[in-house]
Order: C-alpha cells, then structure tokens, then sequence
C-alpha cells in the first residue's frame, strides 16, 4: 500500500501531463481516425480501414473548392492586414500624434466586439452600400479584424525594442533608410511573422462573421457546416488532419532548426 | 560622400552649449576644447549632464544654443550618420540579431566599403576576440560585450571616440584590467577619447585631461594632478578624493603669502593656491599632507593644537586617525605605515603639521 502511494506521489506529474494530453488530443485523434474510414455517404460509424480518402483528397464535391477558398481568402487577408497593421504598430509605438489613445481604443474594439454583431452589422453595411456577399466583402471583413491582431503583437515587438540600438546604427554611419533596413526591422521580423500566422490562422478558421458576409461562397469551415447537416465526408478530415501535421511539422522543424543553430554558434 | 564633415579632424570644440528639457537646464553654457589625441575624461556625479554632452557631440541631441565643431568644421547640426564621431554606448548596444563580426562590419559597410574582412579581423585580434567573430552578442560575457563593443567604434577610425560609462556594468577586477586595455588602445590607435564616468578614480588613472562637472556646468578642468593638488571649488575638493576644510578669515596677502588666522592660529599659504573672493575662505588640506604629533609644533609648518584623537582604523599601507579639534570639527589624518609614525592611541591629545605649500584656500560658496 505504501509502495503504491510513493509511486504515485513521485509520478504525479507524469500523470498529470499525461492525462491533460489526452485531453487535448482526443478529438484530434479522433478525426484523424476518420480519416481512413472506408464510410460511404456519413462518416460517423467505423466501417473500416482504407487509404482512399487520402489518396484522393478531393474525392468528394466541393471539399476542395471550399479549401481552395479559404486558403486564398486566408493569403490575401493576411497579407493585407500584416502590411496595414505593421504600419499602424509603428505609428503607435513610435510617434506621438493627435488622436493617438483613441486609436489605440479603435484598435482594441473589433477583438472586444462578439464576432456575431460585426458578422452581422458588417453585412448590414454592405447590403445599405449596395455591394453583395462575396469573396471580396469576405476579405475585407476578415482584413479588419485580423488588423487588430496584427497591431497588437507587432506593437509588444516594438515596444520591447531598445531605442539604442537605431541611436547606435545613426551612430555607426547608417541613415534613416538604412537604419530601418538593417537594425528595426530584423530585429521586429518575428513579431511580424507571428502576427502573419496569428492573422491567416484566423482568417482559415473563421466561421461566423464568414458565413454572414460570404454570400454564395463556400470556405473550408463553411462547408464543414452545412455538410454536418448531411454527414461530414471523410475528405473534410483529410484536410483537418492535414492541416494539422503540416502545423506540427513546421512547430517542429522550427524548434530543430533553433536548436541547430544555438549549438553551432556555441 | 566624403563632405567636410565626415573626415573633418583636429581639435574638438564646444562653445557655450546649453541644453534645455523643458524649463530644465542639463547642460549649461559649456564651453571647452578637447585637443587631438588626448584622453579627456568627464567626471561627475549621476544626473549632472554627462550622458547629454555626450550626445550632443554624437549628434543624438541637438543643442539649444551653441555651436560645436572639430577642427574647422562646424557639426552643431550634422546628421549623426555624417559625423566623424563613434560612441561606445553605457549598455554596449550590440546589434542582437547580428554575428559579431557583422556588428563591428557595420560602420564600415554603411560607409560603402566593400572588403571588410581585414579590417574587421585585425580590430578584433586587437581586443583578442577573433575565435568569437561568428557568435551573437548574446552569446558573450559583459566584458567581453565592451570589448565588441570598443571594436566596432574605432574600427572606423572616427576623429573622436565617445565612451559613455562603458565600464559601469563590469566587476571591480574587471574593470581594472579593462582599465588598463582601454588606455592601452587609445595610445595603440591614436584617436581622441572622450570618457564619460563618475568614478574618480577610474578617470585619475586614465585620463591625460579630467573635466569635473557638476549641475550642467565645468567647475574645474586640467591634469589629475592639478585637480587633486590645488582644486579650485569645494565640489571638486570633495569629489576626487577627500578633503579638509576649515573655515577661517584672511588677515593678510603679501602678493606670495596669505596668512588666514583659523580658530586663533595662524595658516600660511601661497598667495595662488588661495581661491577665495572675500576674507572668509575654506582653508584645505588632504589629509596624507598632515603629520600627527603627540609633542608641541615644529617651526616653519601650519600647526593645529588640541586635536583629541577620537578614530584610529589600520588600512595596510597607511593609519587613519580622525582628530576632533576643540571646535568640534573632525580632521582626516593618514600617516604612511613607513615606521616612522608615533604611536598613538585612542584619546590623545595631538597637533597636527603640514607644509604650507600644501595648503589651498576656497570660497566658501564654491
Ligand atoms: N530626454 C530628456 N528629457 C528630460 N530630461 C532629461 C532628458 N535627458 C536627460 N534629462 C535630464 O538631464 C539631466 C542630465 O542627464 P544626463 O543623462 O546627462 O546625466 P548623467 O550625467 O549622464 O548622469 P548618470 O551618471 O546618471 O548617467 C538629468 O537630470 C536628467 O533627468
Ligand atoms: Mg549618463
């Protein structure tokens, strides 16, 4: 009895983390799973093992035009409000102009609004504008809010830059231009990088505001929606499961390449 | 691109420079001459402009009023990119995201200069560290960070080098040796080094010149020996290394010769070492420069009787005694520990000696 005690006093942490990964990673496990049922028409009953839905993702209708379209909504979007928000990061943390806490206000306000009141006011708005739900209006929307995201971790970035350094490149001969090129931005790059995933992660996996402003145009998590009514197909968790070992993959290889790195500068 | 500016060389001139912050004056009508080649140090205490003089030369700051040139060329408002002047920053302010051979290639490859390598190797065996010239900055010890950081400043052969506390951050051993290094390098490389601290110590043993700067303004400028030997304001008296001052009253100047009568007893001192304005001075004299007596004066010495020795503390090479003279003012006394000292205990009473030429007077609202 004392033994078993022991062991689990020490263990209790391994235990913990275990279950909690469990936990997380159930569903995950779950719809990768699926992904290899030979299904049919709904894919809620394990019927049996095939590689066929892998073999051919887009198999079934309109899987991968909807993925085709969130991608590109994604891409655009992101690239968007990466550009738009770096700049608007930069004038905030950098200058001081007239309206400047009320923008810093404006910029919080689409991440504290519910997404269902802008889907719907922002469609509301295009309709009184007279322009249809589409592609475009989708991009649009999703540019504002991922701008937010993007001001806002860019903003930590270059607020956490030590103004000492531009003063040591003015120093060392570089100019205005130069010092940019060379020393804020570089040192700025990761915090833009991460607002880039943030922003296309948001954009891929928007639904609400999405399925207000999108009009007759099907996206990823769109279609994934509407075919539940019917059953989801196998395909969808193709693309699910793929999607996430590519994320994995890129985590991954990330933290190697850190690693490399740090030991051959040692 | 080679304007005037940029390869301007000679002395470094600032006149009447005042600096405002608001209503808040940091820098206040400075005016000095830095010559070629020559060690300047700026010595101060914390907040008294230091850091905003500095800048000011660098170009990071602009000048209220004044003007600032080296040589012939006028730099007061040149861009800081066009000013033949590097700064050794006081936190080092490495490049984080660059090797450190790409942070000492900087200036030069900002200059347009396309065959660094050599020049970049042969400034980093200078300060030996060429087995790191492939690590980050993060990656290397503060002492070695300043080292870098030195590297990358005098690589581009500017005609003014600015060290602003670079050696703060650094332990006392440290900071010795590196002591050591620097004034080494600048007479290896020949540039103007401005070094800003507030260490006096560290500014007696490096600089050829020491500027004492107190509230914005220059009390006192000249060798270590002259500031320490005949200091011209009580600020500076106190502030490299250690003062007595006692006050007392003029009585006569013969044009060679104060005499000062202090609490009853007669002072002499050269007439030139006297700096004070009206008949009451601060009469001063290090406290190495006093001989302690148990016995009555010896002759053609300043005396002081009726000291009671109240602190004695033993510091190796010297004897500390603090005396407490009958107007209840302590005197500092260190005696060489060389045998020839009396013994003296805790107690005593004593008259404490010293040459007249080894004295100075001051204005009291100096
Ligand atoms: N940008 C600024 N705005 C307002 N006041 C400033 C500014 N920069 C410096 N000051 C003030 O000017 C004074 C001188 O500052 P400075 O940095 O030159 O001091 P310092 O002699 O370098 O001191 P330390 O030894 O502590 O570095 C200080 O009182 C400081 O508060
Ligand atoms: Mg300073």
């Amino acid at each position: 009895m004392r033994e078993v005690s022991r062991w689990f006093s020490r263990n209790l942490i391994r235990i913990y983390a275990a279950l909690a990964f469990i936990y997380l990673f159930i569903p995950v496990a779950y719809t990768m799973a699926f992904s290899f049922n030979d299904s049919g028409k709904r894919n809620l009953i394990w019927q049996g093992f095939t590689l066929k839905n892998w073999a051919n993702p887009c198999g079934a209708p309109e899987v991968c035009t909807a993925l085709g379209n969130s991608l590109k909504i994604g891409v655009i979007s992101t690239l968007i409000a990466t550009i738009l928000g770096t700049m608007i990061a930069f004038a905030l943390g950098r200058y001081n102009f007239r309206g400047r806490s009320s923008t810093n206000l404006i910029i919080f306000l689409p991440m504290a609004t519910p997404e269902i009141v802008l889907g719907a006011s922002l469609l509301a708005m295009f309709l009184n504008l007279g322009i249809n739900p589409g592609f475009w209006p989708t991009v649009i929307a999703h540019i504002m809010f991922c701008i937010s995201f993007v001001v806002v971790t860019v903003k930590a970035r270059v607020a956490s830059l030590d103004p000492k350094l531009e003063e040591a490149a003015r120093d060392l001969y570089a100019n205005e231009y130069q010092t940019f090129r060379r020393v804020t931005f570089p040192l700025v790059l990761p915090g833009i990088a991460a607002a880039a995933l943030l922003a296309f992660s948001l954009s891929f996996d928007d639904f609400i505001i999405t399925n207000f402003n999108s009009g007759t145009v099907t996206t990823f998590p769109k279609f994934v929606w509407i075919s539940s009514a019917r059953g989801v197909p196998a395909q969808a968790n193709v693309i699910g499961s793929a999607m996430f070992l590519i994320a994995l993959i890129i985590v991954v290889a990330g933290q190697f390449a850190g690693n490399a790195r740090a030991k051959r500068n040692r | 691109m080679v304007d005037m500016a940029s390869s301007a060389t000679g002395d470094l001139n600032l006149r009447n420079i005042t600096k405002s912050f608001g209503d808040f004056v940091a820098v206040d009508d400075l005016t000095l001459t830095i010559p070629k080649g020559s060690f300047f140090a700026l010595l101060g205490p914390s907040g008294c402009g230091k850091t905003t003089t500095l800048r000011m030369i660098a170009g990071l700051e602009e000048p209220t009023s004044g003007s600032i040139s080296i040589g012939e060329s006028d730099i007061t408002h040149t861009k800081p990119y066009k000013r033949p002047v590097n700064t050794v920053f006081q936190n080092y302010a490495l490049f984080p995201h660059l090797t450190i051979f790409e942070n000492v290639a900087f200036g030069l490859r900002r200059r347009g200069q396309k065959d660094v390598k050599d020049a970049v190797e042969k400034v980093l065996s200078l300060v030996e560290l060429g087995h790191l010239k492939d690590r980050k900055p993060g990656q290397l010890s503060g002492g070695q960070q300043q080292r870098i950081a030195v590297a990358r400043a005098i690589v581009n052969r500017p005609a003014l080098l600015l060290l602003d506390e670079p050696l703060g951050a650094l332990d006392l051993k440290l900071r010795r040796q590196m002591q050591i290094e620097l004034k080494w390098i600048q007479t290896e490389v020949g540039i103007t080094f401005v070094h800003v601290t507030h260490d006096q110590e560290e500014a007696m043993t490096m600089a050829d010149t020491i500027a004492v700067m107190n509230k914005g303004r220059i009390e006192q400028m000249g060798s270590p020996v002259e500031l320490y030997e005949n200091p011209e304001t009580v600020f500076v008296a106190n502030f490299l290394g250690q003062s007595n001052l006692i006050e007392g009253h003029v009585q006569s100047d013969s044009g060679a010769e104060t005499s000062v009568d202090v609490h009853g007893s007669r002072i002499l001192l050269p007439s030139s070492r006297n700096r004070g304005k009206e008949q009451k001075v601060l009469v001063g004299v290090r406290p190495e420069k006093i001989n302690i007596h148990t016995s009555s004066t010896s002759a053609g010495k300043n005396a002081l009787e009726g000291g009671v020795v109240t602190d004695i503390s033993f510091v190796g090479v010297s004897t500390q005694y603090q005396v407490e003279m009958p107007w209840k003012q302590e005197i500092m006394v260190f005696e060489q520990n060389d045998g020839g000292a009396p013994n003296i205990r805790k107690g005593d009473r004593v008259t404490l000696t010293w040459e007249p030429h080894f004295t100075f007077a001051l204005s009291p609202e100096s």
